[in-house]
């Protein structure tokens, strides 16, 4: 029994408890939350280092061993994204101190430390039912962070994400029916051995099912209307989380099952055309749009695309590619929705048509924002770049000519649009919703400086690339050939 | 017994879906509930033909004892559908009161496309 692993569950579920009895202090509830986090990222950080050292770490729930009991495991992928989603929830959470209204319910806490929970479930779980319950977990918390403040177009667009997200789950539920009655286990480890050995129909029949399941949670071609309908009516704080974490948790589970469970599946080309409608039906939307969050939203859907590639390709530099995307993918398309949400403080709309020339007013946001989106649109030598080349490098010598064309003119429209919304908003004339209503209050600084650590972030991961993608490579090797995972599950 | 089950949890499915695909949230959240226990019927039949319950003491070498773990699953299902099921209702009254009916309101999107295509054909 590892107590580490556990940690970054079990903290923030106990601090969500506590959080509800606090709910008359908002001082406590800050303060409680600031402390559940860290320590699961302290947690998570020494796992890795243990993962690095000795292979993945595997922990039997209430000393039931596998493939009876459910097993917590990480490996270097769980481990390597834990770490970076717990550092961009940390920020988050310090972003929203300083935003305005944000946590003035009292529900904001709990229900973030509840999300923060079922995220990190999510990552580390060896196990298909306990991965259901961590997307419900995680889900039930984005429910009511949606709908929070319960104004009439949350709720409008809150109705279809529970909905389609319900409706997803019931599928997940079915899939995991279908596993069982086929093999009577729920184990990754001991279904990746069972399904080694069965009929190839079967296998991918299965492999579909499931790609349908999680390609829907990470918003992949064709089922991802839902997410830009739904994730600009919540606040910026809570859309920038949802962001960062929660379609990467699908492309995580994606990955996951696809590669340790069903060793490939023989489903990679149908993966390459979904990353490349993916990429580009995104990125076209993207450039459609005349709003801030609604641009960014669909740059989530885009960049899903990207992550699909190495899955598609199924090679060790495929999807070392695809780890390290994921790796720059979360702190910068949080940094980018922070930078929304503080345009909107300030300037009390992000519709590009009311917003100008906040430069020169915010000339420290104009830079995180510069920064993040070249990061994004894969300008050298930022982090974005090093994600783009691997992808690029495991694409030529997998020798998938198309789907790297297709990756690098949706690179040009990214960046298209990126600048769209730096015209739209930082130069030009000044102009605000109301005039004169660019505010530099108290919460400001809190927020800048959560948006500057985060950007930070993204520019340690370019800077150290060298040594993260030996690790996403690490990480990588062990998805192809999960003999070492199964080993340290089984027991073996 | 597995092909009557089998039945049931195919008409569960195919009403699920249909009432989902209504414009009535109240509707679409009984459609839900259809839905997932058509899904938790499937995990329950997906441990096999029924036998004795799996306690120590309760059966003997020759009785077909049934596999307790999609047992454990359903409970586990059941809870979350439960509770997905109240705040979908809560969702619907909130609607309900803001709006005076139950209906998903039309894409503002949607609305706005129709009436620029409208403008346009009117106006050739």
């Amino acid at each position: 029994m590892n107590v580490l692993i556990i940690l970054p569950v079990i903290l923030p579920i106990l601090a969500a408890a506590i959080s509800t009895l606090l709910k008359a202090s908002r001082t406590s509830q800050r303060v409680l939350s600031i402390l559940a986090v860290t320590g699961s990222l302290v947690a998570s950080i020494i796992l890795l280092f243990e993962v690095k050292q000795q292979g993945p770490v595997v922990s039997a729930v209430g000393g039931w061993v596998a493939p009876f009991g459910i097993a917590l495991v990480a490996d270097m992928f769980s481990a390597l994204i834990l770490v970076v989603s717990l550092v961009t929830v940390l920020s988050v959470l310090v972003f929203s101190f300083g935003s305005r209204r944000n946590d003035e319910m009292w529900q904001f806490h709990p229900a973030f430390l509840v999300l923060t929970a079922g995220v990190s479930l999510a990552f580390l779980t060896g196990d298909l039912f306990n991965l259901f319950v961590s997307f419900e977990v995680a889900l039930v918390a984005s429910y009511v962070l949606i709908t929070l403040g319960s104004r009439a177009e949350q709720i409008r667009n809150g109705i279809t994400y529970v909905v389609i997200n319900i409706v997803i789950s019931i599928f997940f539920l079915t899939g995991i029916a279908f596993i069982y009655a086929a093999f009577g286990t729920v184990n990754f480890a001991d279904l990746s051995l069972k399904l080694g050995s069965a009929e190839e129909s079967l296998r991918i029949a299965l492999a579909l099912l499931f790609l349908v399941i999680f390609g829907a949670k990470a918003a992949m071609f064709p089922v991802f209307s839902w997410l830009p309908d739904s994730y600009p009516v919540a606040r910026a704080p809570i859309v920038a989380v949802f962001a960062g974490l929660l379609t990467k948790m699908g492309v995580y589970s994606l990955i996951r099952v696809e590669s340790t469970v069903f060793l490939g599946g023989g489903i990679g080309t149908i993966v390459l055309v979904l990353a490349g409608f993916t990429m580009v039906v995104g990125v076209l939307g993207a450039i459609a749009q005349n709003d801030v969050k609604r641009i960014l939203s669909f740059h989530i859907v885009s960049q899903i695309g990207y992550m699909l590639i190495g899955l598609g390709l199924f090679t060790t530099a495929g999807l070392a590619a695809s780890v390290m995307f994921i790796i720059h993918q979360i702190p910068v398309k949080t940094s980018l929705f922070l930078v929304s949400g503080a345009i909107e403080e300030s300037a009390g709309t992000t519709a590009l048509d009311h917003v100008g020339g906040l430069r020169k007013r915010l000339p420290f946001l104009a830079l995180m924002f510069g920064l993040a989106a070249a990061s994004i649109a894969g300008l050298p030598p930022f982090s974005g770049f090093i994600g783009k080349l691997s992808i690029v490098e495991a694409g030529l010598s997998a020798q998938s000519y198309a789907i790297i064309a297709v990756s690098l003119i949706v690179s040009v429209l990214t960046l298209f649009s990126m600048a769209k919304i730096w015209s739209g908003t930082f130069w030009g004339e000044f102009e605000t919703a109301q005039p004169g209503d660019v505010l530099v209050r108290t919460g400001h600084r809190t927020m800048m400086g959560a948006t500057g650590m985060l950007v930070a972030v993204t520019i340690a991961i370019a800077v150290f690339a060298g040594p993260i993608y030996a690790l996403c490579e690490e990480a990588a090797a062990d998805l192809i050939d999960p003999t070492r995972y199964i080993a340290a599950v089984m027991g073996k | 017994m597995t092909t009557l089950v089998a039945l049931v949890v195919a008409m569960l499915y195919g009403i699920g879906v249909y009432m989902i695909l209504q414009r009535s949230l109240i509707r679409i959240v009984l459609g839900l509930s259809l839905l997932s226990h058509g899904a938790n019927l499937l995990l329950l039949t997906s441990g096999g033909s029924a036998g004795v319950a799996a306690f120590i003491g309760r059966f003997t070498g020759d009785d077909k004892v049934v596999d307790p773990v999609p047992q454990a699953f359903v409970l586990t299902a059941i809870v979350i559908s439960f509770a997905m099921t109240a705040f979908c209702l809560a969702l619907a009254y909130r609607s309900w009161r803001l709006t005076g009916n139950d209906d998903v309101a039309q894409d503002e999107e949607d609305v706005r496309l129709a009436e620029m295509i409208a403008t346009r054909n009117g106006k050739p």
